[in-house]
């Protein structure tokens, strides 16, 4: 493929920000692994819409079903937060609302992330 | 109003970047649908239920029908961008083949998941 980047750039391994290319291949490494997730989670929430409360709870408690959920939760969320960060540096240049936004996002990302990965703990292992 | 926004003439590649910022932010509600989900299941079964009725409510199935398309489109388009980053159908007759592409793969997965719910009595 074509290369967009000074060969003095490629030699150095490095960018403006020392970092960009590690976010730039995780933002992919996560986008990769949601391509099968997602089309299991689809499956699964037929599934689990033919079924009540009773059904959902063996569902949750069977452990590859309980370990592709929060792979799915936590790989989800990881994207949902990096992709709605660059919506948000895209739109938002006003420099307060933007910071504001940017750990907002962080925050409801990471608190409904956290719920949802310790309630599928606390079913899987019993305590529901 | 950015100029480069009302100089081009619309064409499809920019329907399908927009939109694929437009689901993707539509998902981040789908992604917290999932949160209240295992959240409800956790609190028991009344919690559980409430959670069920509202989502195959009429607004619930609007919604889910919302997401499923977004999902798709979000999905399909997500994976011409991968090639893409490899390098491959960045020529504007490809974009827009594989564009349209997408907007099919997004209409076809979406009856063929809510065929199959309703099917299987899922709905």
């Amino acid at each position: 493929m074509s290369t967009y980047r000074t060969p003095l750039s490629r030699a150095r391994g490095l960018g403006s920000a020392k970092h960009g290319v590690g976010h730039w291949i995780s933002e992919r490494v996560a986008a990769v692994a949601l391509v099968p997730l997602v089309l299991w989670g689809a499956y699964s929430v037929i599934l689990l819409a033919q079924t009540d409360y009773y059904g959902a709870i063996h569902w949750v408690a069977q452990p590859l079903n309980a370990t592709l959920t929060i792979l799915l939760i936590a790989v989800s969320f990881m994207h949902m937060v990096a992709g709605l960060r660059v919506v948000i540096e895209d739109y938002i240049h006003k420099t307060l609302t933007k910071a504001a936004l940017l750990m907002l996002n962080v925050f409801v990302g990471g608190l409904a992330g956290a719920l949802a990965i310790f309630s599928i703990l606390k079913v899987a292992l019993g305590g529901a | 109003m950015s100029p480069h926004l009302s100089i081009w003439r619309w064409h499809l590649t920019m329907a399908t970047s927009i939109l694929h910022r437009v689901t993707g932010v539509g998902l981040y509600l789908g992604g917290l649908i999932v949160a209240a989900w295992a959240v409800s299941l956790a609190s028991g079964p009344e919690a559980y239920a409430g959670f069920k009725a509202l989502l195959g409510s009429p607004l619930g199935l609007l919604v889910m029908l919302g997401m499923t398309l977004s999902a798709f489109y979000h999905l399909g388009n997500g994976v011409r961008h991968l090639v893409w980053d490899l390098g491959h159908g960045l020529d504007v007759k490809t974009a827009t083949a594989s564009g349209i592409t997408v907007f099919a793969f997004t209409i076809v997965a979406t009856a063929a998941a809510w065929g199959v719910a309703y099917m299987v009595g899922a709905l």
